[in-house]
Order: C-alpha cells, then sequence, then structure tokens
C-alpha cells in the first residue's frame, strides 16, 4: 500500500515534471525588443529603461532587453506595430492611457483586445496642483473661484490634446461644474514649470512630474484623484507626506482617474512565453531599485495579471470611451 | 566666494582616476555616436543609461554628460567633411565648413569647429557656476508667448539673407512647414496630412531630410562633376591646429556674440539648434566679411558652433534648477537623474551639493579632455577625404542609411532618405535654397504649437504677443530685424541719389 | 573608374525649363495636397485660436504660389535655354542613383548588414576597378564593424530584412 502509493506519487511527480518542463522551458532566444509608445525622457520611458537597468544588473534574463522609442501619432506607431508582429514572443509594449485614448481620438484602427496583456505593473496617479503663491489651500476653496469667475479664466495645463490630462480636466468640469481653457504641453515636466511660472493656474501632473517643485515650496498639492490616499507616509515636503494629500472625494470633487502602466504582449503568443515575463516582472518588482521608484512617484502599486488584468483593462477602455464620449473627443467615423 | 570653494571641492570629486578613465571613454563614444548620423547625443545617451545604472550617479552623469561632449564635437564632423549634418545644430555648420573642406582646408575648419564648440561651452560652464540661481528665474518667465517670440525671432533673424529668387525661398520654406506639420497635432490631437497612411504618423523627422538633401544630395552633385571631392588634396598637416589657432583670435566679436546668444537661448529654453541658425544669421550681418559667408569663411564656422555649445551646456541648468530640459538630450538625462534616485528641481542645487558641483566640475574637466582629444585627431580625420571616391562613397550611403533607420527605427525613412536625395539635388541645381527649408523643418511645429497655445491663453487675441516687456521687446528685435535688409536698401538708394 | 571628367556629347541634356518646371509641378502638388487636407481639418481662425488646418492651409497655398510664380518666371523667359543636366553627366549619376535605389530595396529584402557588404563590394568593383577580394573583404569588414557596434555594444537592432540571411552564418 505504501509503497504503491510512494510509487503512483513518483509518477505524479514525474508527469507533473514532465508537463512542467516546457512550462518552465520558455526562454527569450533572441533580444527581446522592449517598445515604447511615447518619446524619450516621458514617464513610460524613464519606467522601461528602469525595468532595462534593472533586468541588466539583476541578470533576471539571458537574453538583453532592448527599449525601442516608437511615439509616431501619439504612440499609435508602436501599438500598430505589435499588433503587426502576431506570435512574436521576443516583443513587449509598455502602454499608457493612450492604449485607450489614441484610438478613439484618431481613428487608428487597434485595439487593446488586438495584443495579449501580459502584467499591470502599476498604476499613475494624478494630483491636482495650483501655484504655492496662490491663495487657494483646499480643491473647493479653487473651484469655487473658479466657479465665480466667467468660463475660461482659468487655465489649466496638460500634457497633449485628447490624453489623459484633458481627459481628466473635463471630467473634473463636468464633477464641478465649472469651465477651464484646457493648454496643451508637449511634456509633464513643462507643465509643471508653466504651472511654477504661472502661465498657468492649474495642472493635474502625475506626481513625479511635479515632486521638485513641490518640494522645492513652488507648488501646492490640493487633491489626488484616486479612490484612496497614496500610502506612501515618509515626509516628501517640510509639512507633508504624499498620504497627507486629501483625495478629491474628500474635498468634495467626485472624480476618480489612474493611469495604467502596463506590459502587453502581441497576439497569438504561446501560454509559455506569457508565463516567463509574467514572472519576469514579478523578479522586477521584488527589487530594492523599483520600490524605490514607485515611492519616488507616489505610484499606486496595483499588481494584476491574467484574467485579472484583462478585466480591469476592459473596464477602463469603457471608461476612457464614456469620458472621451461625453467630452466630445472621439473621432469622426 | 562660496561658489569657487564648491567648485574646487567638485574638482576633487570629479578628479578621481576611475572619473577620469570614464571621461575619456565617454568622449570616444560620444564622438563616435555623433559621427554616425541617427544616433545623436539623445539617443546616444538613452542607449547607454542602463549601463550607468549600476555606477554612482556622481560617476554616471559625468561619464553620459561625456558623451554628450563628443557627441557634440563628431556632429561638426561630418558636417565639414561630408555635408552631412550629424545634429540639428550642425546645420549650419555646413554652410561654411564643408566649402572649406571642400578647398582642401578641411584641418583649419575642424580645428575652428573644436576651438569654438570648447569656447562656446566653457563660457556657458562659468555661467552655470556663478549666475545659476540668476539664470534660473529668468527661465521662469517663459510661457508659451515668449516662447513664440523666440522662435519669431530666430526665424527673422535668418530669412531676408539668401541671394536666390525670392518666391524660391518662399517655397522652400513653406515646404519645411509643411513637412513639420505632418503628424499629430499637438494642441487638438488630430492627425494632420497623413491621409491615411499609418506609416507618415510619425512625421518628417529633421534628420532623414538632411541626410538624404544635404548627404545624398551632395554625393549626386560630386558624381556629376566626376567622381571626385574636390577636397582630396587635404595634406596630412600636423601644425595646422597652432596655425589656425593664430587666426582665430580676430573673430572675437563674432565668438563673444554667440556666446551670448547661445547661453540666452539654451536657458530660455529655445534649445541649440535655433541658437546656431541665429549665431550664423546674426554674424553675417555684423561681419564685414558678411557678403562672402557661404564660400568658406572660418568665421561662419565660429558663430553657429560657439553659439550652439554655450547653448547645449546652459541647457543642462534649467534641467538641474528646474527639472525642464533645454534639449531632447537633456529630457533623456532628466530620466537619468531620477532613475538614479536624484530629483532635479530647486532643491537640487541645495541637497546634493556633492553631485551638482561634481558634475559643474566634469564639465570644466571633459571638455578639455575633449578638445585635447579630438584636436590631436584632426589630421587623421582631415586624411578621410583622402580616401578615393569609390571606397568612400558606398561607405557614406551606407552610412547614411544607417543613420536614417536609427532615426525612428523605420524601413521607410530610408526610402524617404533616398526622395530627397533627388530632391536636394535637384533644389540645388535650380537654386532653392536648403537652409531655410531645414529651419522651417526643424522650428516649424514648436513656433506653431507656442503660437496656438498663446491664442488659447489669449483668447484668440494677438495682443498677447506685445504684453509685457520681455515678450514686447524680443518681438520688437524681431521685427526690427526683419526690415533691417531695407534699411540698407534704403541708404544705399539715398546715397545714390544724393 | 578614372577620376577624369566625363563630357559626353555635350550636345544635348535637359533643358533647365524643363527642370524648372517639373519641380514647380512637384512643389504644386504638395502644396494642393496640403490646401485638401487642411480643409478637411478646419483651416479657419475659431473661437480660441486658429484650427489644426489653419497654419497648413496658408502654408499650402504659399508653395502653390511659389511654384506658380516660378512657372511663369520660366514660361516667360525666352531663347538661348541652359542646360539643367547633359546626357553624359546624368549618366554618371544614374550610375550612382541606381545602384543606391537597388540597395536600399536591397535592405528591405534582406536587411542592412548583407545589402551593406554586398552594396560596397559591387559599387567598388564597378565603378572603382578594385579587385573582387578588397571589395567584398572591405564590404564584410564595414557590415562586421557596424554589426558588432551596434548589436552587440549599443544593443540597438538594425533592420534585418524580409529574408533574413544572418541566420544562415550563425547570427
Amino acid at each position: 500500500m505504501k509503497i504503491q502509493r510512494l510509487f503512483s506519487g513518483a509518477v505524479v511527480a514525474l508527469f507533473a515534471a514532465i508537463m512542467a518542463a516546457p512550462v518552465a522551458a520558455w526562454e527569450p532566444s533572441k533580444p527581446v525588443e522592449f517598445i515604447i509608445p511615447a518619446g524619450t525622457g516621458g514617464g513610460a520611458d524613464q519606467m522601461a529603461r528602469l525595468i532595462q537597468g534593472i533586468v541588466a544588473k539583476h541578470n533576471l534574463m539571458k537574453q538583453p532587453l532592448i527599449p525601442v522609442n516608437k511615439s509616431g501619432g501619439a504612440g499609435a506607431e508602436g501599438f500598430l506595430e505589435v499588433k503587426a508582429a502576431k506570435g512574436d514572443p521576443h516583443k513587449i509594449i509598455i502602454t499608457l492611457s493612450n492604449l485607450f485614448t489614441t484610438p478613439m481620438a484618431t481613428g487608428v484602427p487597434f485595439n487593446w483586445k488586438d495584443m495579449t496583456p501580459v502584467s499591470m505593473l502599476a498604476l499613475d496617479n494624478f494630483v491636482l496642483w495650483v501655484n504655492a503663491e496662490d491663495p487657494y489651500k483646499t480643491a473647493k476653496e479653487f473651484l469655487d473661484a473658479v466657479k465665480k469667475a466667467p468660463p475660461n479664466t482659468f487655465k489649466m495645463g496638460g500634457t497633449g490634446a485628447k490624453q489623459e490630462d484633458q481627459i481628466l480636466t473635463v471630467a473634473i468640469e463636468k464633477a464641478a461644474g465649472v469651465k477651464f481653457t484646457y493648454i496643451p504641453f508637449k511634456g509633464g515636466g513643462a507643465v509643471a514649470t508653466q504651472l511654477v511660472g504661472k502661465h498657468v493656474n492649474a495642472t493635474v501632473n502625475n506626481p513625479i512630474e511635479a515632486v521638485a517643485n513641490w518640494r522645492a515650496g513652488k507648488l501646492r498639492a490640493l487633491c489626488v484623484f484616486d479612490d484612496e490616499r497614496m500610502p506612501y507616509k515618509t515626509r516628501v515636503t517640510d509639512t507633508q507626506s504624499w498620504f497627507d494629500i486629501p483625495t478629491c472625494r474628500e474635498a468634495g470633487v467626485s472624480t476618480e482617474y489612474v493611469m495604467l502602466r502596463g506590459i502587453f504582449m502581441p497576439a497569438g503568443v504561446p501560454p509559455e512565453a506569457v508565463n516567463f515575463y509574467v514572472d519576469l516582472f514579478n523578479k522586477v518588482r521584488a527589487t530594492p531599485e523599483w520600490k524605490k521608484f514607485m515611492e519616488d512617484g507616489a505610484f499606486n502599486q496595483t499588481f494584476l495579471t491574467g484574467k485579472a488584468y484583462a478585466d480591469w483593462v476592459s473596464k477602463a477602455e469603457v471608461l476612457h470611451r464614456d469620458l472621451m464620449k461625453e467630452a466630445g473627443f472621439l473621432a469622426k467615423p | 566666494m562660496d561658489e569657487i570653494n564648491a567648485l574646487f571641492h567638485g574638482f576633487s570629486i570629479a578628479l578621481t582616476p576611475f572619473n577620469l578613465m570614464l571621461m575619456v571613454i565617454g568622449i570616444v563614444l560620444g564622438v563616435l555616436i555623433g559621427v554616425l548620423p541617427g544616433l545623436g547625443g539623445a539617443n546616444g545617451i538613452a542607449i547607454l543609461l542602463p549601463l550607468t545604472f549600476s555606477m554612482p550617479p556622481t560617476s554616471a552623469v559625468i561619464m553620459l554628460s561625456c558623451i554628450y561632449w563628443g557627441a557634440l564635437f563628431g556632429g561638426a564632423m561630418t558636417s565639414i567633411l561630408f555635408n552631412i549634418p550629424g545634429e540639428p545644430w550642425s546645420v549650419a555648420t555646413t554652410f561654411d565648413g564643408y566649402p572649406m573642406a571642400q578647398q582642401g582646408r578641411a584641418g583649419e575648419a575642424l580645428t575652428t569647429a573644436f576651438t569654438s564648440s570648447f569656447i562656446g561651452a566653457f563660457f556657458a560652464v562659468v555661467m552655470i557656476t556663478f549666475l545659476a540661481p540668476l539664470v534660473a528665474k529668468f527661465a521662469l518667465k517663459f510661457g508659451p508667448p515668449e516662447f513664440f517670440s523666440v522662435f519669431f525671432l530666430t526665424f527673422c533673424s535668418f530669412i531676408g539673407m539668401g541671394k536666390e529668387p525670392a518666391f524660391k525661398i518662399l517655397a522652400a520654406m513653406m515646404l519645411g512647414f509643411a513637412l513639420a506639420a505632418v503628424g499629430i497635432d499637438t494642441v487638438t490631437g488630430q492627425l494632420r496630412l497623413t491621409f491615411g497612411w499609418h506609416e507618415m504618423m510619425r512625421g518628417f523627422d529633421f534628420l532623414i531630410a538632411v541626410i538624404g538633401l544635404f548627404g545624398i544630395g551632395e554625393i549626386l552633385l560630386s558624381m556629376e562633376e566626376g567622381l571626385s571631392f574636390s577636397g582630396r588634396d587635404a595634406r596630412i598637416n600636423t601644425r595646422i591646429v597652432v596655425e589656425t589657432w593664430k587666426k582665430l583670435p580676430r573673430f572675437w566679436v563674432t565668438s563673444l556674440r554667440s556666446c551670448l546668444i547661445g547661453c540666452w537661448m539654451g536657458i530660455t529654453p529655445g534649445g541649440a539648434t535655433p541658437a546656431s541658425f541665429m549665431a550664423y544669421g546674426v554674424a553675417k550681418r555684423m561681419s564685414p566679411d558678411g557678403a562672402k559667408f557661404g564660400t568658406g569663411q572660418a568665421e561662419g564656422v565660429v558663430a553657429p558652433e560657439t553659439a550652439a555649445h554655450a547653448a547645449g551646456t546652459a541647457a543642462l541648468l534649467p534641467m538641474l534648477s528646474l527639472g525642464i530640459p533645454g534639449s531632447p538630450t537633456a529630457a533623456v538625462l532628466l530620466g537619468g537623474l531620477l532613475i538614479w534616485g536624484l530629483q532635479p528641481g530647486p532643491l537640487l542645487f541645495v541637497e546634493q551639493k556633492d553631485f551638482v558641483w561634481g558634475l559643474i566640475a566634469s564639465m570644466y574637466l571633459g571638455n578639455i579632455v575633449g578638445l585635447i582629444i579630438v584636436l590631436t585627431c584632426v589630421p587623421l580625420f582631415a586624411a578621410i577625404l583622402r580616401i578615393p571616391f569609390s571606397i568612400i562613397a558606398p561607405v557614406i550611403i551606407v552610412i547614411c542609411a544607417i543613420g536614417a533607420y536609427t532615426v525612428n527605427n523605420a524601413m521607410l525613412d530610408i526610402w524617404m532618405m533616398l526622395i530627397f536625395g533627388v530632391l536636394g539635388y535637384a533644389f540645388k541645381k535650380l537654386a532653392y535654397p536648403l537652409a531655410p527649408l531645414v529651419l522651417a523643418l526643424v522650428l516649424g511645429d514648436q513656433a506653431e504649437d507656442a503660437f496656438r497655445q498663446s491664442m488659447l491663453i489669449s483668447q484668440g487675441s494677438l495682443g498677447v504677443f506685445f504684453s509685457n516687456g520681455l515678450v514686447g521687446s524680443i518681438m520688437g528685435l524681431g521685427l526690427l530685424l526683419l526690415v533691417w535688409p531695407l534699411f540698407g536698401k534704403l541708404k544705399a538708394r539715398l546715397k545714390a541719389a544724393g | 573608374m578614372s577620376e577624369e571628367k566625363i563630357s559626353g556629347g555635350s550636345s544635348g541634356g535637359i533643358s533647365m525649363r524643363s527642370a524648372e518646371l517639373v519641380v514647380a509641378a512637384f512643389l504644386a502638388t504638395i502644396g494642393g495636397m496640403v490646401i485638401y487636407d487642411s480643409v478637411r481639418l478646419g483651416a479657419k481662425w475659431g473661437a480660441d485660436g486658429p484650427e489644426a488646418g489653419y497654419f497648413p492651409f496658408y502654408i499650402g497655398l504659399l508653395i502653390c504660389i511659389g511654384a506658380a510664380v516660378t512657372v511663369t518666371g520660366v514660361l516667360r523667359q525666352k531663347g538661348d535655354d541652359k542646360l539643367f543636366v547633359e546626357w553624359g553627366a546624368l549618366r554618371q549619376i544614374m550610375q550612382v542613383l541606381i545602384p543606391v535605389a537597388l540597395y536600399v530595396l536591397g535592405i528591405q529584402l534582406i536587411g542592412i548588414y548583407a545589402a551593406s557588404a554586398a552594396y560596397i563590394a559591387l559599387f567598388m568593383v564597378f565603378m572603382g576597378n578594385y579587385s573582387w577580394i578588397k571589395g567584398v573583404l572591405l564590404g564584410c569588414a564595414v557590415s562586421a564593424l557596424t554589426y558588432t557596434m551596434f548589436e552587440i555594444w549599443f544593443k540597438v537592432p538594425l533592420f534585418k530584412g524580409e529574408f533574413n540571411p544572418l541566420p544562415l552564418i550563425g547570427l
């Protein structure tokens, strides 16, 4: 009996090993192209190059990971390339909100369903910022002032047109019943500087884009557009930590928005390859460099893979479609 | 005198054998990257950034900024030897540098270019050392109307000085603007001029156009003249550096003016490209030899090179002190700072003294090391022209093709390069000027963005361009430069009449 | 190839006039396309400044005007038409241009490395009268050097072509 059980156990183990072998065995056989659908120096680019550095430093992959910027057409170029590379497991792409906004705003034919979701790395937060010399201490005070002034008096600076910053601006307008003049700039760093120089009245910069000027006492953070406060309690400025910034809902503006920083692959790749990358990014997330980067940029560290990730993405797609439809940003057919 | 103390502290940090070695490696890699068009400073640094991930931040940034210096030096080389500007800001260097090389004065042109770059960069570093906080405040004054006024000034300083038929200048310049408009529109997010063709979405990169118009076009022209680069008799002259240096001091006015233009444009941040064009344009107007510009005047190399490098260096200041990149390369370095856990911005100078002053010290050292390295190689570089045409021509074309590909990793760009080559040949023979086309292509979309952002701010009123002293005076200066040639004509006419 | 000038049969060539007209027509076509797309985008001065097509519209218009003025100038000019390029010189140019075009086609098919080696070798042998050995050696050397630099040092993948031949030699 005992022997038999041992024997059957061994058979099961052997069987499992045989079954598992090919799964564990998939590894890139040539350098992996890491497509960045944005220009050099932006948020997605920084994250991708950080990942490349971490992978190289900790030897997480035998083949090198090579970031390639494909930023044409608000990132459409990069997405179209992944769409065309059906079945190629040596290509991955990092996404931002342009995964949804670009096809909707320009009519370029691609959709996240043309790709295989690998894993969500993090969610990027948005914070409502004003110049520290302005008198508004809370989001409510600020929005009341906007409401009191004639429409379009207050200027909101943001990155790009019909992308996350402008969509969020429209969402705030709807929620608070106000009207901003939205001014698009090319990069998040430039937007923060325009606010410091008082050329615009407010921005919805990501934390990492504005943190330097926040710490220097040039900007004031009014609220964060997430459903709960950012968890980082280490002091960043002299008096505040990220955790001290209230959510916009607490401040009376029921607007929520976060931006996906996630990884996709071309469609039709073997599941073993997907598992390899899921595993790889798990390892990346465990490194101290990654953790520090997350804290510096006050990211929402939600991590999802597989079906949960795909569900999240399809929900986000619906949200974006609704927001863009309301704002009148959808491309004319 | 705090700055002096801090600077010497910086030198003590930068001057370790390890860091010196990194400097030399950086410069050599940088020259290599600069020589290959397409792999410019920004791409080069982006590519090498992850390699520095495991180094201490100070060493890493020293190496990367040395790559930047090297790329700046390298860019001038291809402009002068082959008429192929490896970087946008080397375009103006070709106007006089390439004719010099064709006349057998390649060594002189190279020495002039390298020395001018050094002087420009050095001037800017001194300014960074002593005026950093003041200058940073000035940069904050620049909103969209001010940016537009700077672009306006650049165009004004450059147009109205060509000898070509006016309507051909107009057509060429407008073609540049049209090419710049292709792709996504920053202000509305609409796709423009792509005609539903996805490959067009990324727009026309300046480098593709320049590699074709200048590089391939030039090879076709020299084919017509019969299989030779006219500069092939370039002698190897080891004393060329000293001989050139004896001539350079007489250009001190141009040099100083270009330093100032460069620093100003680097901080604002208009960047190195407008700086080089503006400095060339202004030098042409102001110099007694202005009429001879474009035929191989050393002064026409001094002006753009000095300004470009002063601007490129000064652009690092707003990056460090405000976190706004003054150039694409600075943007990538900025990403690097974040990865190393440093926060660029107003507090960097306070919290990371070692890093900041180590970097500034390395700017001094890197520049000197770089100058020595490239100057010793001048005779060697000049000797490249002695290689027979039937060997060097295919190699140049291969390098052009690789350069065109690496800009966007797109095969279509290599075809575009070929089309631009034929266009460049035809334009040159029919007296369509290439410089306004390139200027419009480089600055066109930025100028349009700035204009339309200003219009959004002012709700459609043009008065915004004269709404405060700063923007008003820059616009006024631009208008003055625009009508300057008319004054000259009027004066001549008055003289003739009276 | 000897480096003397080939004067060709200096009797004929493409006239300046026809070259001017071709280039002007090319510019006008581009101008027209720009105007067409600008109108589609909206070329008016909207409530809050110019629309997306406002500047391109006038850019296109100015290109067309530039081309039109050039054309009228050319047509009005009488007699004594200079040559744009002589047939002999054109042949010289075509000797470079056609191989370059074939080279670019080669890149499309077999990738930058293989096409570059072949191009350099053929150019040296046929245009420079070098021996096959020298040509092939230099061609392969340049390709090997670029391969080392881009693929190995800088980790920048270059175009490998639709029919990548590199695996044949184990790369």
